[in-house]
């Protein structure tokens, strides 16, 4: 989490700024609804704060992102085949040109990193949809927040990437993605590991684009950095509002992912999960994080006053009698 | 197992003597063969059968891989080993640090003679849902990589690794003295039980928020986890069904010693156990109304009514009414009466109203919306087995513990020490 950490406090201090020349009066708010969310917090515990006192990370500036358009995916496993050569997979179980897989529904894993599923399009039956799978590449990812060994990181380019030197295999980042990507290889008992779409992070960092996007032949990839690419998606949409529904899938999901895409059939028809919060999953769970050093510094106080006076009532039950009195008597 | 038991105190002073002295310790006074043939019972015949059983499969986990005999799906990452072993194991742990804090912070000095066997249910369970856990792991030879090679500090689960490995060394340490007693070493036993109290609080510490992470864990799952399971009150939610578990699973201790262990129990406990199961019950009874009212709440503050009444309303209802409302009201009647055979009752009703909710969370309404749900969470029969196992050597370590160890009565020499 350290880069992430950085990139926190990077964005952190140009929210201050603005934060600083909007007046001095926004800065009072928002340590009001520090101490608020901190009192609000002790008297129940483990109850989140909504209160979003710190600033929001919006991801890295200039990361790069990939606009998957799935009016243009004709199907053909190009990206499938080269992303299994590009990351050395073995061979799979149907050749990359059988039509059949698409009779079953597949998803990526320890096998493949990324899979087409084909989908019946509600508008019109006679011409399906595919649909590209792969990770999403959260700009906050639930992943990289569930892993208790920091296995994960976002990088500054866009990918999120996982170190198997330091996995131990509890799959807690298969639990908190919202997107089920990380394939988990069971198969394994002594090499077992996630394995999940890195965004071909090697040759991005050698200014190569990733593997699938390179063999597309329908232009249904288009890599580059992630704010062009939404005023790409929204320069179709506005162009062609007949094609396209009016949604750009993973601006916004969970707080933005570095794939987005665009449709011509609603999103729920293609199996992407719909009842996903806008917010990045970690906020969800800081207000029980901050709760737990809240729990350390109050409880040894606390039960150590109790039990001091449990042990002193024990001690001097006719002291406390001969008091009641004298304050019945004043 | 014999029933005139000698137990020496006397430290040994030769070798000979030493050797002598253990195995008088290890066979409860009794011969070697005299011991073997105590041992042929149909309960452990049964035990026995189930871990010859299981051996082989316990051997494939570890050297083919997890997906030979566990359900290890990517859907599903966590099957029924997990939701047993931990998430509904520790609810129930929890007992330990419940009655050791009722005794030695809330100064309820009653519950004295139950201390020792809630901690030991407590200690042995959290040291079992380690073993669950090094079973479950890709790679358990890692087990320690989130406390010594790399934080993982803005996860949940890392607060529970450190918590759980913290509180299990302090649960040894309150159990100490038991062992100190019973191995008949006076000064270690003085030196153990001074740190009782500062003992005691840190586990309370620990059981509130490993507890209450285990909850939080699903905070990070929103679209999975089904919205009537789903709140932001899981953390407090997973802490107070604690309590109740905890008291609970106390009573069935209590009421497991009494029943089957009754020769190794003293006077004091024998006497204390009936008005302590109704003192347990009344706390019991109260947690589970403070539970159902957070239920109640987190139903209101989102405004999930409206899902009642669908086919996972009717399940979630089943689980409230059923399993949590029902054992509230009989654990209510049953105290209120007196009734020590209807508030053991409860108990368990509330224990397995615990695992239900817990494997409910963990795996039943877990990815409600994948297609083929309930087709997927099916568990092989092998982690069944395994599952098995486990129970079996967690009841005969108890069992081996309570019959040679001063758990349930006080030795010649402690009285009142603790």
């Amino acid at each position: 989490m350290s880069e992430i950490k950085k990139g926190r406090q990077t964005d952190g201090s140009e929210h201050g700024m603005t934060q600083d020349a909007a007046g001095p009066s926004s800065g009072l708010t928002r340590r009001n609804f520090l101490s608020m969310s901190m009192l609000a917090g002790c008297a129940a515990i483990g109850v989140p704060s909504h209160a979003q006192a710190m600033p929001e990370f919006e991801g890295w500036p200039k990361s790069y992102g990939m606009l998957t358009d799935f009016t243009a995916c004709v199907g053909c496993r190009s990206c499938e085949r080269a992303c299994n050569e590009a990351n050395k997979m073995p061979a799979p179980d149907k050749p990359f040109d059988d039509g059949s897989v698409f009779e079953e529904h597949r998803w990526p894993s320890a096998k493949a990193l990324t899979v087409v599923n084909r989908y019946k399009n509600p508008g019109n039956p006679s011409s399906p949809v595919y649909r590209k799978i792969q990770c999403n590449h959260c700009l906050e990812p639930a992943c990289a927040t569930a892993c208790p060994i920091h296995a994960y990181t976002k990088t500054p380019e866009g990918a999120v990437i996982y170190n198997k030197d330091l996995c131990f295999g509890c799959r807690y980042c298969v639990i908190a993605c919202p997107f089920n990507m990380p394939g988990y290889d069971y198969e394994s008992p002594f090499d077992a590991k996630i394995v999940k779409c890195i965004f071909c992070y090697g040759r991005i960092k050698e200014g190569q684009i990733p593997a699938c996007a390179e063999a597309c032949p329908g232009g249904a990839l288009t890599f580059g950095r992630r704010a062009d690419l939404l005023k790409l998606a929204r320069k179709r949409i506005v162009d062609y509002p007949e094609k396209y529904i009016d949604h750009i899938y993973g601006e916004y999901e969970v707080g933005g992912t570095s794939w987005i895409y665009i449709s011509g059939v609603p999103f729920e028809h293609l199996g992407f999960p719909t009842n996903l919060p806008k917010k990045p999953l970690i906020e969800l769970s800081k207000g029980y994080l901050s709760m737990v050093p809240v729990i350390f510094t109050t409880f040894p106080a606390l039960f150590g006053a109790l039990y001091a006076m449990m042990h002193d009532k024990a001690a001097g039950k006719e002291d406390s009698h001969d008091k009641h009195q004298e304050v019945h008597n004043g | 197992m014999g029933n005139d038991v000698q137990y020496t105190t006397q430290s040994p002073d030769s070798l000979n003597g030493f050797k002598a002295w253990f195995m008088n310790k290890l066979f409860m006074g009794m011969s070697m063969s005299e011991y073997s043939r105590s041992l042929a019972t149909p309960f452990n015949f049964v035990a026995a059968l189930i871990l010859v059983v299981s051996a082989p499969i316990f051997t494939i986990r570890y050297v083919k891989g997890l997906a030979t005999v566990l359900h290890a799906t990517n859907e599903y990452p966590w099957g029924l080993l997990l939701s047993w072993g931990i998430f509904a194991g520790e609810p129930l742990f929890a007992a330990g640090f419940v009655v050791a804090a009722a005794y030695y912070i809330f100064g309820m000095k009653s519950y004295r003679s139950l201390v020792r066997i809630a901690v030991l249910g407590g200690m042995l369970g959290y040291m079992f849902a380690a073993s669950y856990l090094l079973i479950d792991l890709g790679r358990p030879w890692r087990i320690y990589y989130p406390m010594l090679i790399n934080f993982g500090t803005s996860s949940i689960l890392f607060i529970v690794a450190w918590h759980v490995s913290l509180y299990i060394t302090v649960q040894l340490l309150e159990f100490s003295p038991a062992i100190l007693e019973w191995l008949g070493s006076k000064r270690l036993h003085r030196w153990a039980t001074s740190i009782t109290v500062a003992l005691i609080i840190g586990g309370v510490i620990l059981s509130t928020v490993h507890q209450s992470a285990l909850g939080a864990l699903y905070l990070l799952t929103p679209g999975k986890l089904h919205p009537l399971w789903y709140s932001s009150h899981l953390p407090l939610l997973f802490f107070s069904s604690a309590i109740y578990a905890a008291m609970s699973f106390a009573i069935l201790l209590a009421f497991v010693a009494v029943r089957y262990f009754k020769d190794k129990c003293d006077k004091e406990f024998l006497e204390n156990t009936p008005s302590l199961t109704l003192g347990l019950g009344k706390g019991a009874a109260v947690s589970m109304y403070v539970y159902f009212a957070i239920n109640i709440l987190a139903m209101a503050q989102d405004n999930k009514w409206g899902l009642l009444f669908t086919p996972y309303g009717y399940w979630y209802l089943v689980e409230l009414l059923g399993f949590v409302a029902i054992p509230m009201g009989l654990f209510t009647i049953g105290v209120k009466n007196k009734r020590l055979k209807l508030t053991r009752f409860s108990a368990l009703y509330a224990v397995i109203g615990i695992v239900l909710n817990r494997v409910n969370v963990n795996l039943i309404v877990f990815n409600w919306n994948q297609p083929d749900h309930f087709h997927h969470i099916i568990p092989p029969w092998t982690e069944l087995m395994m599952i098995a196992a486990m129970i079996t050597l967690n009841v005969l370590i108890f069992r081996w513990i309570v019959n040679r160890f001063p758990v349930t009565r006080e030795l010649h020499g402690y009285r009142g020490m603790h």
